[in-house]
């Protein structure tokens, strides 16, 4: 009997890994599932650029079929997982049933040997009051349709104070707000809008990024465009009738337009099942990726409550390992050396605007030493923007 | 400022440790809301970065630092919430 193995999530982590893994195992040695709830693949970074440009929501470098993505060996199952039984290796999933009268679920049980959650991060609006009140003065460009509204407020922006604050951290790829930063000073510029607008940097750190070594490297490059810091400002509520921003630490600030990186926790259904801390990331162990006191659960990816940024890099090089790993175990083989272990890399591009970027490589034993930004980091970012979509999900490199 | 971390009762207690930065300063921000003011929270880290930003977010926010106690391998930090 070949193993059965399930995967939730068809992000960047789960689909590399369940493709891995197809390579690695023999159709006598596993069966492989991935479960996701959309059966769409979203390559998050193109958010960041889609306030400034005039790109299509249905670009095919933004979207695309989960299923188009997948070794033919994996199947995909489109569904919600409501429910995970790890006592009884189960995972209930609701699925939406076209062929049933309007509205039609149907719930089906499936049971597992090894499961894999990749279920990544959510936007959690709920968590800082004052954002629900509906989308007046504050935005964000966590999702297509944020980013999309982002777009439209700037298209009419006639001058004034912009705030970009972080709600908490962690949140999905931290250099993101500070590059978008850069990218809005730029923007600001080639609208001849710049004289005519305040921007404001806030962040929860005492210091503007959250790695030492590079908020001291980028903090020059802020100042000299004029961008202001407030630091160790950690979002307590949003007041959209008076447009101020309030902070924990006691202070308040005023803004035409907000943009605030949204809060953030982890799926839905490992909070459901019982399966994460207090904002629903999965313990689990830095190296093995096990889910902490739990056998045959592995995490990775944004689920997981690593020391290691929410990046599309971390869960790619974690899913290497776990998909070695896990094919190694159903072999009985022992795996040995560097390869068998997750030792934190991660690998991440800052845009620092002017067609200008530098890049970040560190893993849990050395921080990053950036270099200079230069252009060709800006157009490795952009040609890695295209190239994803061959390599990356298919587990290629 | 108390000799040893026992003289003072605590409310609440984190333990942060092998979580790296900003892990402990966020678990010290995200705690200091769970107990009333007047309260105590005791924090450990593990993370050196702990020993500069836990007292300047502190201070920052208005509250009073009780205590830092050296421990093996760690550190504690006790911080009573005063607004
Ligand atoms: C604006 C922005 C810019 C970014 N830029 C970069 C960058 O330059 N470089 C970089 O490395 N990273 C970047 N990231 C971060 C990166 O996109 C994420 O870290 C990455 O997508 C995480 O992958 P994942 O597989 O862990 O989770 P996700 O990609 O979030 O995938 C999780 C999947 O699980 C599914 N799911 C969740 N719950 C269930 C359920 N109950 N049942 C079924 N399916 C479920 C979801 O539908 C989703 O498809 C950026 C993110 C943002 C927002």
């Amino acid at each position: 009997m070949p193993r059965q193995i399930i995967i939730i999530g068809g992000g960047v982590g789960g689909t590399i890994t369940a493709n891995m893994l197809a390579r690695q195992l023999r159709p006598h040695e596993a069966e492989i599932t991935l479960i996701d709830s959309t059966g769409r693949h979203v390559y998050m970074p193109f958010w960041l650029y889609m306030p400034f440009n005039d790109s299509d929501p249905q670009s095919q470098l933004l979207v695309r079929d989960e299923r188009t993505l997948l070794h033919q060996r994996v199947h995909l199952l489109i569904g919600q997982v409501q429910q995970i039984d790890v006592a009884n290796h189960q995972v209930h999933v609701s699925q939406s049933n076209a062929l049933e009268p309007a509205g039609g679920k149907r719930e089906s049980v499936l049971v597992y040997d090894d499961l894999v959650l990749a279920t990544g991060a959510r936007l959690a609006f709920a968590d800082l009051p004052g954002l629900e009140e509906g989308p007046g003065v504050w935005h964000h460009f966590y999702d297509t349709e944020g980013a999309l509204r982002l777009r439209q407020a700037l298209s009419t922006f006639p001058g004034g104070r912009i705030v970009i604050a972080v709600a908490g951290i962690p949140y999905r790829c931290p250099p993101a707000p500070l590059e978008f930063t850069f990218l809005l000073d730029d923007w600001l510029r080639q609208h001849y809008l710049r004289e005519h607008t305040v921007i404001e940097y806030l962040y929860p750190l005492p210091r503007v990024f959250t790695i030492e070594r590079v908020a001291e490297m980028v903090a020059p490059w802020l100042e000299e465009r004029e961008i202001a810091t407030r630091v160790f400002f950690t979002p307590e509520a949003v007041d959209q009738q008076r447009r101020v921003i309030r902070s924990l630490e006691g202070e308040e600030v005023p803004f035409d337009l907000l943009i605030l990186v949204p809060p953030h926790r982890g799926a839905q259904v490992i909070e459901a099942s019982g399966l994460g801390d207090s904002q629903g990331w999965i313990p689990t162990d830095r190296y093995t990726l096990q889910v902490k006191g739990q056998e045959h659960l592995y995490a990775l990816g944004d689920a997981t409550d690593l020391p290691v940024p929410k990046s599309g890099s971390a869960a790619h090089f974690e899913a290497r390992v776990l998909a070695r790993r896990l094919a190694a175990a159903i072999r009985g083989e022992t795996l040995e050396g560097d390869e068998a272990l997750y030792d934190g890399e991660v690998m991440c591009f800052l845009e620092t605007g002017n067609r200008r970027a530098t890049q970040l490589v560190f893993n849990y034993e050395h921080p990053p030493e950036p270099p200079r930004p230069s252009l060709f980091y800006h157009l490795e970012k952009q040609l890695l923007n295209h190239a994803y979509w061959h390599l990356i999900p298919q587990g290629l490199i | 400022m108390p000799e040893k971390p026992g003289e003072i009762q605590i409310d609440k207690e984190i333990d942060a440790r092998g979580s790296f930065c900003p892990g402990p300063l966020m678990e010290l921000i995200r705690g200091i809301r769970a107990i009333p003011v007047g309260g105590t929270l005791a924090l450990l880290s593990s993370d050196p970065g702990s020993a500069r930003d836990v007292p300047a977010w502190v201070q920052k926010a208005g509250h009073e630092l009780l205590g830092t106690f050296p421990e093996q391998g760690y550190t504690r930090f006790v911080v009573r919430r005063k607004r």
